[in-house]
Formats: structure tokens, sequence, C-alpha cells
């Protein structure tokens, strides 16, 4: 870990404006991504802005009968909110699925859509990686890729992006409001939130450089049956090899989105469209356009069986 | 040899980065929790923590984790250090009443919190209900997982009290003890000699006896 | 005490301590998070200095330049140890590689320096200043790829590669069912719980090392081979050991660059391998490829058995003997193992829990369940129809000790409800699982090895027990405590362990599953002196003496044992040896192993449900340590089965998934209730104690039972571990 200053931020708007005065500084809320690869020097930040003490850890109704979420909400205060549970289950099962009770009681809400990739080749410093250092080429593309990505991939980059909570709040509609160190604040669809990698791969969010999550808002509650179907190789602490987050509503109309095959929480028109088909029509659109690796083509037929496995899961009573 | 020796040795050649440590007395907790942090000689930040019920005063690093922070600079070596990734849960402690991996949070971020240890629970002499049922269920092999293990539980079965779900809870409004619930939320605390059954055992006997 | 015959009545047959349940002696110092392992001796070397290894960027080369000078510049730093400033090395003679590296470089993370500072944080980032050029070289990285220049290694530990009986070819070729399949198992992490670590300190020209080594003298041992030292002047400790699973058998990184470091520096030093560096810069069990046939007649009954093992190592490794079991394990008049050993450039491979049996089973029992359904036998009958009761390659000339495999088999499946299985594949559903029974035979070698202790009683009657014998978490402690207990006639509490220490009586140590019976054995030795000398001193004969309640008893008197003591207390020292009992007679532990998996009908993921086991290891000396020995090699076994994995990339030459995020071991959530039943056994040719290892058996056949249960369940056979949900859906009927 690279030495660094520590500040402890007043207020949102000093945080932005801490951030933007200070070349290399970065939020540290959670700590539980940041930390892990600090010590790697995989993130070197020279100034750390300590956000957790502003107060943004609230969840409260909005006037359009949605949530709105604090960032710094932590994932088991999130996930076991009366109104989440609720109102928004596969949100609840999508946190619950993720990481284990410690890292749950620390990880805050702003901080998981941040996640950084679990690609091993990001993770060692020795190895070529677009996303660690722009330019020096990617490593997994003709290396160990299981776990990696099959949709939403550029020449430069397949990596996933690990977390369950975004899948679900992909699935949500959720939106990010955010402050800018000039204080203007913006609300960011989530569906605008992630990059794809392209030819930058180090670019993985719309932020602007300085700019603090404040919340997250979901729009008013869906209704229907929710379901979060994670599958990984062991069963509990451990990333999704594949997810599927999927609402049902009623004459078979559905939605879904789907973790661990893309950089970003992935969704797709045309997959909510044929969910009356079934689960391998639904398959069929969200894998359209799939560029798979010798390690990584089951995750094709696996997200099919998935999906089959969550109608089989909606159809239960 | 002699510790006495060693210390001759150490002390010839004192280390200059040593964290000062001393017990601060007790409104020295209440320190502001927005003021900015002074970084005083040689960049260590001054932090305060009430560890196992003590205020201790701490000169750190920014950069010393809290684990570190246990292990080297207070030197409560019973929270362990298997992974320093949050990737086994060894180091797991009860930070404000909740448990967390000390290993992925700077001290300094901590600075008047309230954190309890496997120190803090019990000792040889006065075990914990926890610990003691860890003994009779021989709930560990090696011994190094346990203390995070320990804790964990503690703290974990604080949740299911308080009607927080898990991923295995059928309803998510219906919270109740059981053995696949204590596995799933156990499940970031890895134990390689996998006494995971005695444990499970263990947990068990300690929740019927506070039923 | 030299053991050379099989032991009659002896004082450990009271059992009135012995083969009684007891809780660790050593545990509340554990749960509390007291007991000190090796990193954490601030009692001792308060404000030792933090060392950080720098490890090899490369899998094969050398070092072309290395810069330290900015490492050296930055804050806090007081030394960079290279093999520039190292002085002269030599090596273990148990290490492959080099633990320091330089200039030539023998695997990806060796260690190529240590980095010094006043704390941790300053050392970690001085290290990454340090710069090092490399010159690369291709290697080879790749089992299969190698698998055709493998040659035939050198007898190592006693071990030939190859064995012979009758006449293997023509008893396959001609027999009337046949099996001839190909496994694969991958390289594996032992990934305990504390990093390789240890605390340096010099005085003069004397180091004190605290460490985590399962094996005391060996380590000094080789520690003096690698500094050019002589082995009195190193005092080894290591009083408690965060798991080795064979990880800690050897000298290792952390101690040499403990040592070197504090010589640098002139302070005491503590080096631990980081985690993401452990599964490349230290041992692992090497990948095999393992081709079985069995030859059988319609019954199942086999006449041909032939098991061939390539494995890979850097040049003068060794290979991974997962034929060894199947010399022993069943019958047949026509018999063939051979193991083949490759050049690889990956990382040092050498043991792990139960090396040889813990991958060979996984083969072996896979092609016994295919053997059982092409004869229509089911596989527990299997099993009992090719027992046999002498080692099958020499004849009856060379029975078994004892060998309760039947019993093993008829108890467990028993307790399991084996009757209940249904022989067809893909039968049973419980909702969305697919729901499967499989039974798997466990076996492991038994192995006596010298052990010394020294056994004091001090003029308060109270005991001590002193030997070099580690604990790793399999109960030594207790088990020496107890051994004590019961031959002096006292309570447990008036029996103090002390243990990793080189300044004690050397031991057995731990390894192989040797240590528990080896050490008991050799306190067993070290009290029937001391039961002698206080005899003696009681007045009464030896031979007639008894020791209990604190007393000795002979010719209708008692005389106290503190009394017989005095007051300058009494002490002994013995080792025990074993003599040509394991030559004359085969010693192998058994036992059988039974699962349940639930197989999900659409993702092809795999959830253990029930395990059950029986076992059969001569003398239980604390049921319950044995049993959580038993159980924890159990879901180790789960782990290769299902998930364990490193995987190599061959571009590179390294083990990728290096962490314990990426390397996945079992969890809580995999491993459910687990029931374990210890078969009646005592073994008198194995040691006085009648007892015999424990804590490998438990892992071997495990992760076969698993594999067979996922066939029995979903019809799927999978020969390339783990089986993984990738390799299940591949087969997996869409549902």
């Amino acid at each position: 870990m690279k030495t660094f200053t520590y500040e402890r931020a007043t207020s949102p708007a000093a945080a932005a404006s801490a951030a933007a005065d200070r070349p290399g500084a970065r939020f540290i809320a959670g700590g539980t991504n940041l930390l892990d690869l600090m010590k790697l020097q995989i993130e070197t930040p020279a100034h750390l802005i300590d956000v957790n003490r502003l107060g943004l850890d609230r969840i409260e109704p909005t006037d359009e009968g949605g949530l709105r979420i604090g960032a710094l909400v932590r994932n088991s205060d999130l996930a076991g909110d009366k109104r989440v549970r609720s109102d928004y289950a596969v949100l609840s099962r999508a946190l619950l699925a993720g990481a284990s009770g410690q890292l749950r009681n620390k990880a805050t809400t702003a901080g998981n859509l941040l996640q950084r990739t679990r690609c091993p080749y990001f993770y060692d410093t020795t190895k070529p990686c677009n996303k660690r250092k722009p330019g020096s080429g990617c490593a997994a593309i003709k290396g160990f890729s299981r776990n990696l990505a099959i949709m939403g991939t550029s020449d430069a980059c397949i990596a996933t992006h690990p977390s369950d909570m975004a899948v679900a709040m992909r699935l949500l509609d959720a939106q990010v409001d955010t402050v800018s160190p000039d204080g203007t604040k913006r609300i960011i669809p989530i569906a605008d939130f992630h990059r794809l990698p392209g030819e930058t791969p180090h670019l993985e969010s719309a932020l602007a450089p300085g700019e603090l999550i404040v919340s997250v808002t979901l729009p008013k509650p869906l209704g229907g049956t929710h379901v979060y179907r994670k599958v990984r190789d062991r069963a509990s602490y451990a990333f999704a090899l594949v997810s599927v987050a999927a609402v049902f509503g009623k004459n078979g109309e559905a939605r879904f989105a789907f973790g661990g095959l893309a950089p970003k929480p992935w969704r797709v028109d045309a997959a909510d469209a044929a969910a009356k088909n079934g689960a391998g029509a639904v398959a069929e659109a969200a894998l359209a356009g799939a560029s798979v690796t010798r390690h990584n083509a089951f995750k094709k037929d696996l997200t099919a069986r998935t999906l089959a496995s969550v109608y089989a899961q909606e159809a239960r009573p | 040899m002699t510790t006495e020796d060693f210390n001759r040795v150490s002390r010839r050649t004192i280390l200059g980065a040593s964290a000062a440590i001393c017990a601060a007395p007790a409104a020295t907790a209440a320190v502001p929790a927005s003021a900015a942090k002074k970084p005083g000689a040689q960049g260590l930040l001054p932090v305060t923590l009430k560890v196992n019920g003590k205020h201790l005063h701490l000169d750190l690093d920014p950069r010393t984790t809290l684990l570190d922070a246990l292990r080297e600079h207070l030197r409560l070596t019973g929270t362990k250090k298997g992974c320093d990734h949050g990737q086994c849960g060894a180091c797991t402690v009860i930070v404000e009443g909740r448990r967390i991996n000390s290993c992925l949070t700077l001290a300094v971020m901590h600075d008047g919190e309230s954190v309890t240890t496997i120190e803090g629970l019990g000792t040889p002499e006065k075990l914990h209900p926890m610990q003691k049922a860890f003994v009779v269920h021989d709930g560990y092999q090696c011994g190094y997982c346990t203390p995070g293990q320990i804790c964990s539980a503690v703290a974990m079965l604080d949740e299911i009290a308080a009607g927080l779900p898990s991923h295995v809870t059928a309803d998510l409004d219906k919270v109740r003890f059981s053995d696949a619930e204590v596995r799933e939320r156990m499940s970031g605390n890895i134990c390689r000699c996998a006494a995971y059954s005695n444990i499970v055992a263990a947990i068990r006997d300690v929740a019927e006896q506070d039923a | 005490m030299k053991f050379d015959q099989p032991a009659t009545l002896n004082p450990i047959d009271r059992g009135r301590v012995i083969g009684i349940a007891h809780d660790r002696i050593d545990g509340p110092a554990k749960v509390t998070g007291t007991a000190p392992y090796a990193y954490e001796r601030h009692d001792v070397a308060p404000n030792a200095a933090y060392g950080w290894i720098v490890g090899s960027a490369i899998a094969k080369g050398s070092i072309s330049a290395i810069d330290t000078r900015a490492a050296e510049a930055a804050p806090g730093v007081f030394a960079v140890v290279t093999h520039e400033n190292a002085g002269p090395l030599g090596k273990g003679e148990m290490n492959t590689a080099h633990l320091l590296g330089g200039p030539r470089i023998e695997h990806f993370d060796q260690a190529l320096a240590l980095v010094v500072a006043g704390t941790l944080e300053q050392a970690r980032d001085a290290a990454r200043l340090v710069r090092i050029d490399y010159a690369r070289e291709e290697g080879q990285f790749e089992l299969a790829a190698e698998k055709d220049k493998a040659v035939k290694p050198p007898v190592s530990w006693g071990t030939q590669p190859d064995s012979a009986a009758g006449d293997f070819d023509a008893g396959f070729a001609s027999a009337a069912v046949k099996i001839d399949r190909t496994y694969t198992t991958p390289d594996h992490s032992h990934a305990m719980m504390e990093p390789h670590a240890s605390t340096a300190a010099w005085l003069g020209g004397r180091l004190t090392l605290w460490t985590s080594n399962q094996m005391i003298a060996w380590a000094v041992k080789e520690l003096a081979l690698t500094l050019k030292m002589k082995p009195e002047d190193i005092h080894v400790m290591s009083p408690y050991i965060g798991g080795g699973f064979g990880s800690k058998l050897f000298l290792r990184a952390d101690a040499v660059l403990a040592a070197l470091g504090a010589r640098a520096a002139g302070r005491p030093v503590k080096v631990a391998i980081a985690r993401p560096q452990i599964p490349n810069n230290t041992t692992h069990r090497p990948a095999t490829i393992q081709r079985i046939r069995i030859g059988a007649d319609k019954n199942g009954v086999i006449d041909a058995i032939g098991h061939e093992v390539w494995s890979g190592d850097l040049p003068g490794g060794g290979i991974e003997s997962a034929a060894m079991q199947t010399r022993l394990l069943y019958g047949g008049k026509n018999r063939m193992t051979a193991h083949r050993l490759a050049v690889l450039d990956l990382p040092e491979g050498n043991a792990m829990r139960a090396p040889g049996e813990a991958v060979g089973l996984l083969a072996l029992e896979v092609a016994m369940d295919e053997l059982a359904e092409k004869c229509g036998v089911d596989p527990v009958e299997l099993r009992i129809r090719n027992d046999v009761q002498y080692d099958p390659e020499v004849g009856p000339k060379r029975p078994f000790s004892s060998r309760k495999l039947i019993e093993c088999l008829r108890q467990g499946a028993d307790r399991f409800g084996w009757s209940k299985r249904n022989p067809k594949p893909g039968q049973v559903r419980d909702g969305h699982w697919l729901v499967g029974m499989g039974v798997a035979a466990a076996f492991r070698n038994n192995i006596a090895s010298k052990s010394g202790a020294r056994v004091s009683v001090d003029g308060k009657g109270q005991v001590t027990v002193e030997t070099d014998m580690t604990d790793i978490g399999t109960g030594s402690y207790t088990i020496i405590a107890q051994t004590a207990a019961e031959m002096l006639g006292v309570a447990m509490e008036a029996v103090t362990v002390r243990l990793g220490d080189s300044k004690y009586p050397v031991s057995a140590g731990s390894g192989g599953q040797w240590g528990g019976n080896s050490s008991t054995a050799g306190v067993y030795a070290a009290c029937m002196v001391l039961r002698g000398i206080l005899a003696q001193k009681a007045g009464f004969n030896a031979e007639d003496a008894e020791f209990e309640d604190g007393m000795i008893k002979a010719a209708g008197k008692a005389i106290p044992l503190k009394q017989a003591a005095g007051r300058d207390g009494a002490s002994a020292e013995d080792k025990i040896e074993f003599g040509d009992l394991s030559k004359r007679y085969a010693q192998a532990t058994f036992g059988a192993h039974f699962c349940e998996v639930g197989v999900d009908m659409h993702t092809g993921e795999t959830r253990v449900r029930r395990m059950g086991g029986a076992f059969a290891a001569g003398r239980i000396l604390n049921p319950k340590a044995a049993r959580s020995q038993v159980i924890g090699a159990m879901a180790m076994g789960v782990g290769a089965a299902l998930m364990e994995e490193l995987t190599v990339d061959t571009r590179f030459g390294y083990f990728v998934n290096h962490d314990m995020a990426e390397y996945q071991v079992p969890v809580h959530a995999d491993i459910p209730e687990q029931d374990v039943l210890f078969v009646d056994e005592l073994d008198d040719k194995s040691s006085p104690m009648k007892a015999k290892g424990v804590g490998e058996l438990g892992i071997c056949g495990a992760g076969a039972a698993v594999a067979n249960a996922i066939y029995n369940a979903c019809g799927v056979r999978i020969r390339d571990y783990p089986l993984t949900l990738d390799k299940v859906i591949r087969s997996l009927p869409a549902a």
C-alpha cells in the first residue's frame, strides 16, 4: 500500500470539492474492495477522503412512491430493511447472495456499484491488464477466463462486474444520485452508470472526477414475484458464474437482468420481450452477440439453464 | 535464551516507527466525529479506540488496518490474519456491535468506535459461553480461524435475533434459527481443518441456552 | 525402547484415560486467542522488524539486474536481502527449489528479496520498489504435453516407482469384464489458515526461530544446511501451528528469510508469506494423470489390476505416488503399478494430506464404481468380494497386521441407509434436486516413526512431558497428556505437555498420519522407564507396581507418586524405535465413505446432503479429536471432488488463482452433518499403543464417494477433477 494522506469529510459537497482539489484522491467508504486493491498496489490513491460519517445512511420513501437509499447504507442494512424485503425482494435476495455477513456489514450501496472486477489477471500486477494498466494488453482473453464475461466484451477486456446488488438495481431501474465538486447534482440512470470496456476498460463508470454518489433511488415497487438465482461452484461466499434477477408480473410478463456475464449488470429489452416464450427464448435474446472463450463457453448453456431454474422457481407456489 | 536477552537486542536498535500506546481517559472517546485529522510526526495520525471496554490512544500510519492496529500495535494477537484480503474471516471482530473483517478497514476510519475482540469475550479462566461451547464440541483443530469463528458466531446470533434474513431464509420476514441458517451465515469464516459440523453444534448449543 | 514384537497386555490397555473422549487441553488457549502462533511473539521478540518477500515475476530464467537502492532509501527500511548480499547459502535436502532465488529463477513467485522495515506498511510498500530485470527462458508447464517425456524416477522415501505381480497384460487381456479409464486430478493447494510465518532473532552466532513447522528436527537440520551453520546453534520453536496439511513439513522461505533479514537488520525480524504468494511460492500437491485398468470375472472378482500415474515436478523433484494404494487395497493375481515423472517448471510439488492415496483413490474408487456397474454388482458388495487379508503383491506370507475393510463397509452401509439406494442413476428426485448416493473405500498406509520424549514427575506429583512433537490441530497435546496420565495413573489435570521445541527430545513430528501413534508410543517408552525409576524409589518391583489414583501400588502397599518422586522429582527420557514389523506385516488403515448428493437438475450445481463413514485405525486414542480429524479430512475430500484446482496458465507458467477467493475450499454451507463410526480395532503390531494413524484416512476416498454419488444422482460420469457444474451440464439432459 502506497502512502496517502487521509481526511474525514464533513459534508458531501465538501467531500466532492476536496476530491477535485487533490490529484489522486479517492473516496473511501466500506473499504472492502478499495483496501484489498490498495494492498496489492492495483489502486494507489495519494489521498483518501473518508466519507463514512456523512450521514448518508438512511433509507427514505420518495414522493414518487419509491425509496431513496443513502450511499452509505450498508449492504446488510439494505437487505434487511423491511420495505426492501417486502417491495424489492429481488434486491434483498441479491444482496444476501453476495460476499459474507462480515463484508455485507461493511460494504456500502455506492461502493458496491463501483466494485471492481475479480479477473485474476487484473489482480496480478506481474501480468498485462488493460484495465489496470491501459495499453498493456489483456492476459485473460487467451488465458484462464472461466469466470469472465461473454457479453459486452471487447478485444481489450473481458472482465465481469462482480456485484450481485447492481444486477438487482439494474433490474429495478434504479437511479444514481450524485454531487459534483462544483455542487451540481445529477441523476444517472443505472443503465448508463456502468460503461462497457471498448478500448478504455479502465474507465468503468459514468462518474466524473470528484463526483460523489449520495444516494441510489428506486422507483415505485413493481409488485410481482421476485427471484434472484445465483449459480456458483461453492454454496456460499463466492462470486457468481451466472446470476439471474427476475421479476415476474401478471400475464406472463417478466423482466430479467444478469450477473456474471458482462462488464456491467446485463439487461436486454428483447429478453424481457421474450418472457412469455419461456426460458429458452429469453436466453437466446439475452445472449445475442455472445463472444465466448474456450473456458467460459459453458456460460451460454448455464444461462439458459439458470433461466429454466428461475422459471421453475417462479412457477412454484 | 531469555526474553530479557531479546529485549536487550531490540533496545539497542530501537525502532522509530512503533506506535505509542497509552490508556486514555474515557472522555477522549468523544472526539468530534467530523474533525479532519491532523497528521503528527512522521505522518502518524492520532486514533482513539475503545477496545474491549478500554479507551486506547494510538498514533498510527494511516495505512494501518484495524487488524494490524490490534495485532501489532495493541498486541492483541487473538485476532488472526489468514489472508489479509477479506477472503477467510479469521480477522473477524465486532465493531459497534457488528461483525466485520478487520483486515479490510483502516484503524483511522474507526476513531472513537468500540471494538470487541476475542480477548474481550472471555479468558481461559472465564470463558464466554461460545468459547466454552467450542471447547466442548471440539469446534476447532489448529485454532487459527477459531477467534474469528467465535466473534462471528456471537454477532451472528444477534443478527438472527434481530430478524435479519439470509440467503437461505425461505420467507424474508420469517427468520428462525436453524443449522442451515448457521451454515450460510458462518460461510464467511473458512476453517480449512473443517471443524464445520462441530462449530455448528457449538453454536446450536449456545443458541439453545439463550432461547 | 525397541518395538520389534507384537505388543502384549500393557498399561495402556486399562483404557481409563486413553480411548476416552477428552476436550483438548489446549482448547481454552485457542478459543481465547491466547495461544501464540509464530508471528505473534511480542512476548519474546518485542519490537521485531517486519520482512516482506519479493517474489519472482517470471517462472524460469534468471535475474539480469537487481536494484535495491530505491527500496533501501524508502522510509523505515533497515535492510534488503537478495542473493547478492545474503552470503553463501546451501539448500535443504528436502527442498527442490532454493528458498532464496537468484540469479537463477526456478519458479514464479520464488523469493528473490526480503525487505525489512520498521512497520509492516513500510516493508510492504518498499518491497514494490525493488527493481528486477529478468532474462526470461522458455519452460514446460503442461503435464499433458510432457506426459510422453516422463521418465521412471529413482526410489524416493523408500518407494519403488513400479511394482508387478503375476502377468498383468495376459490377465487383463483374458478378463471377462474390463475397465480401462483415464482420470485426471489438478494441482491442489494446502490453504491452511495460518500463512507460513517465522520470527527470527540472533544472539551472537546463535539463531532462535519461532516458526510454524510440522517437523522441528527437520527444520533445524535443513536450516543449518541452508545457512551453513551448526545445528546446535539453532533453536526452533513451534508450539502452535495454524494448520499444515503437509505445507509446513519442510523449511520454507519465511524461516530462511526471517533469519537472513534479522542478521542483516541486526534485530529480530518476522516474516509471513502473504496469502496471494502462498500457492506459487510454497509447495502444492501435484496434478496427476492416472490410467486404471481392471480385469474381472462377470461377478466382479478382480483378476488383473493396473494403475499408471503421471505427474510432474521441478528437476530433482518427486512423484505424486497415486498408485500406492492399488498395490494393497484389492486382490487379483495379475498386477502392475507404475509412476512416471515429467519435468515441469511450475512451483515445487510436494506432500499434501495423504500424498498418493488422496488423489489415487479419486481415480481407483471411481473405477471400482464403474466396474460395479458393468458387472451389475452392488458397489459395497464388489469391494467386499475383492477384499484380501494379505499383501496381494507378496502373498499370504505378508498378512495385514489388521484389516477391517469389510466391517467398515458393512457397518457404514447400515448406518447410512445404503440399502435405500437405487442402483439406476437419475431415478431419485427431491424438488429440483437429483439425488444420489455413492460409496468409496478408504485406505491409508500406516507409517510408524522413531519418536522420543522426556517425562518428569515433580515433588508435588505434577507430571511434565517434553517432546519436539507438534500439534497442527491434530490433538497431540491432549493424546500425549492422556498417554502420560494413563501410564502414571494420574489425572489429566496433573499433566503438563510441552511441544514443538528443538531443545526437547526428537519426535516423529506431524506428517503422513504417523504423528499420533508414534509420538504417544515415544511417551509410552519414556513412561515405562520412569515407572521403573519410581517403583525402584518406592521400593517396589517394577513389574508388580500398579500406577493409579496418583499412587504406586504393590504388595498391598500404596505410596503417593510425589513421595516416590521425592523432593527433587524424577525424570526419564526414552524413544520408541520400530523394528521390522512393518515389513513382516502390511500395515494400513481402512474405512468406507458414504455420501448423498443433490445435483441441481437445471444448473448442475452439486451440494452434498449427507456424509458418513466407518473407519478402522487401531486404538482411537481420543475419539473426540480423532472424529474431528476425520470429518475435516472428509470435507477436504469434498473440496477435491467439487471445487479445488490450482489453474495453470501455461503461457506464463504459474497458478493463476493464487488467493482464497479464487482457489476455493469448502465453506460452512458446503459441509452437511457428518457421521463417523470407529470400528473396534487394536493393532498390536503397530505400536505399544495399538493405535494407527487417523489424520489422513478421512480424505482418502471421500472425494470418490462424492463423484460416485453424482453419477448415481444424474448419470453423468466425470473423470477430470474437480467435478464442477460446467462439466456436469455438458452431459446433463435439459431439465
